[in-house]
């Protein structure tokens, strides 16, 4: 499954991009296609924010030249990255980058909620931030609406600039069928695997999914909460009365929230 | 197989250690996907006990079994804290033996089928003993002793800031889930982050550890309210105690209103009052006891996407500084109160500007 191929030198063949790609700890991005970094309005304002800009562009689109390689090469690839990670968070929300990063996300390459209401949900990437050099990349569960820190370090490490804060809640605003929903085994997951085994009944359900996907006009999200499924701590089989009287607050903020809900879909609908 | 009890043990050490130093680390750099090919389960059955070591030190050791206390002999000595186990393991005998490396009677050994039956048996006389060893007031100690040194690694969702966690199980039953984390500053559980883990039953560790713990320990339980700090600073800086902070979905900086179909639906799960108080405005039915007398106000304010504006409270101004450094930490709280709902008034999209979001990217 993996092909990782190590920095050799037989890898002159192989672009910048494809290399990037398959390093270690590379996993959450997806290719930028050429088209949209050749399209220099795409990178508008880019050249404030990395240093070395041409070169580095040169670098990631493999025009670079071959005897300012041998001076710069260190920090450039520093640069390179950086200039991709911030490409890519502009392309993954784009309608083209948005279904690449929406087939990994099919793949749970992102890795799964560790939430264990939230039956191995796939995650998607984040960031708390557009900044670059500020916050790593974060984790977001659609059924739990909430963040977690990636397993690894190594994709602990990744900047949350090259995801951006728009890309999940985008991803959901587009796809709306795609929305988790709250309760019940994740789909997105048990297709995936069933689709892998070659069974044709979940490659069927997979079609009528793909078919869903950007209509979804009568999708209601308004009494969703009230299906999720939350953990209730016990001792001896009893609540506890202070994390009882908590989860009772929530659960009447979550009801106060749906009403409201429910009175706007009235109101819309007449 | 290994022997059957720790007298006729070979004299070499116990692996244990190498076996979780190699897995620990799999553990530390593999994320999922990386993990499937490391799944390759290590059996305990490989490392034995040697002489020098006990039976319960030597289990406790193996790769999985971080989260085991030792339970101390006196405890499984005593029959009392036995009551009803006998039932639930076979070879009851020959499994107390094990677990308290007494050295068999010659006549039994004959009619023990298999050792590994035998090695099953007292693992799950271990376990359980340990469900209930960990209620005691030594088993607790055993625990807090490891919590403290974070063996249970800490909650992985984001705004718990390492808040460490506790293992539960769903059950305490064995053979119905595995074992489970409970992060006490979300009250919620999770996947322990390696799959070592797996292959280790919930009920060893049983429902009422890891609350008991808490009640035990207050010091190390998080208060049920939360307030926001007055002065900037981001939630994820070296830990400054526990947070309340809930996250908030943002498409091109506005936050994504509650009226888009993708909506934050969920915040009501992780949200904390400001002050014990707020708890008693709700009554034991879970309604809330202003209810009659705000809700018309209440209607009105949804009505109007332009009632967000100009009408915020003070806190307001401090939560604008901020902004720029750490949009995700900015929350709204307060989701009963919609008029504070989106207190940033003018990033405040309204419906209108999520619409014309997806106008543009799906068009
Ligand atoms: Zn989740
Ligand atoms: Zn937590």
């Amino acid at each position: 499954m993996e092909d990782i191929s190590t920095g050799s030198d037989s890898d002159y063949s192989s672009s910048w991009i494809s290399w990037f790609l398959s390093s270690k700890g590379n996993e959450y991005f997806c290719e930028v296609e050429e088209d949209f970094i050749l399209d220099r309005f795409n990178l508008t304002g880019l050249n404030n924010e990395v240093a070395n800009y041409s070169q580095a562009l040169d670098l990631i689109t493999d025009n670079l030249d071959d005897d300012i390689q041998d001076e710069l090469r260190g920090s450039l690839d520093v640069q390179a990255r950086l200039l991709y990670g911030l490409i890519h968070a502009r392309w993954i929300v784009t309608a083209r980058g948005l279904q690449k990063m929406l087939e990994k996300y099919k793949r749970a390459e992102f890795g799964r909620c560790p939430r264990v209401l939230c039956h191995q949900q796939p995650l998607l990437p984040v960031g708390l931030t557009d900044i670059p050099y500020e916050k790593s990349v974060k984790l977001y569960c659609g059924r739990c609406e909430d963040l977690y820190s990636p397993k690894s370090s190594r994709h602990g490490s990744i900047d949350g600039a090259y995801f951006g804060t728009t890309f999940p809640h985008l991803l959901f605003l587009v796809y709306p069928t795609l929305i988790p929903p709250k309760s019940g085994p994740s789909d997105t997951g048990s297709s995936n695997r069933e689709a892998a085994s070659g069974d044709s009944r979940s490659r069927r359900r997979r079609d009528e999914a793909e078919i869903a996907e950007g209509g979804g006009e009568d999708i209601n999200t308004a009494t969703v909460a009230l299906k999720a499924e939350r953990y209730r701590p016990k001792i001896y089989g009893f609540q506890l009365h202070e994390t009882a009287k908590l989860q009772r607050w929530q659960e009447a903020v979550r009801d106060r929230q749906i009403a409201r809900l429910e009175a706007l879909e009235e109101a819309t609908r007449t | 197989m290994p022997p059957k009890s720790a007298q006729s043990l070979p004299a070499e050490p116990p692996r244990a250690g190498q076996e979780e130093d190699r897995e620990g680390l799999a553990a530390a750099e593999g994320d999922e996907i990386m993990e499937e090919a490391d799944e390759v389960e290590e059996g305990y059955t490989s490392s034995t006990p040697t002489s020098t070591l006990t039976w319960i030190t030597w289990f406790c050791s193996l790769p999985g079994h971080e989260y085991f206390c030792e339970v101390s002999e006196d405890f499984i000595e005593d029959d009392f804290n036995l009551t009803g186990l006998n039932t639930m393991v076979p070879f009851w005998k020959e499994a107390m033996e094990m677990v308290l490396d007494v050295e068999p009677e010659d006549e039994d050994a004959s009619k023990i089928p298999d050792v590994s039956i035998v090695e099953s048996s007292a693992e799950m006389l271990y376990g359980l003993v340990h469900q209930r060893y960990i209620l005691t007031r030594a088993g607790l100690a055993a625990m807090a002793e490891k919590y403290e040194n974070g063996v249970f690694g800490s909650c992985p969702r984001v705004y718990c800031v390492t808040c460490n966690v506790v293992p539960c199980g769903r059950s305490d039953m064995p053979g119905v889930d595995t074992v489970k984390l409970y992060c006490p500053n979300c009250n919620d559980i999770y996947v322990p982050p390696s799959s070592r883990f797996q292959g280790v039953d919930g009920a060893f560790f049983g429902t009422t550890f890891a609350h008991l713990f808490f009640q035990t320990y207050r010091e190390h339980a998080p208060a049920p309210f939360w307030k926001a700090p007055t002065s900037g600073g981001s939630p994820l800086s070296p830990r400054s105690g526990l947070t309340g902070y809930v996250y908030v979905p943002r498409i091109y900086g506005f936050k994504v209103s509650e009226r888009a179909k993708n909506g934050p639906r969920m915040q009501w799960l992780r949200l904390r009052p400001e002050d014990p108080e707020e708890l008693d405005m709700v009554d034991w039915r879970g309604r809330w006891l202003d209810e009659d007398d705000e809700k018309e106000d209440r209607q009105m304010e949804d009505f109007d996407p332009d009632a967000v504006d100009g009408e915020e409270d003070d806190e307001e101004e401090e939560e604008e500084e901020e902004e720029s450094a750490m949009p995700g930490q900015k929350q709204d709280r307060h989701c009963p109160s919609p008029r504070r709902l989106s207190p940033e008034g003018a990033c405040d999209p309204g419906v209108s500007s999520i619409k014309c979001c997806t106008s543009h990217t799906s068009g």
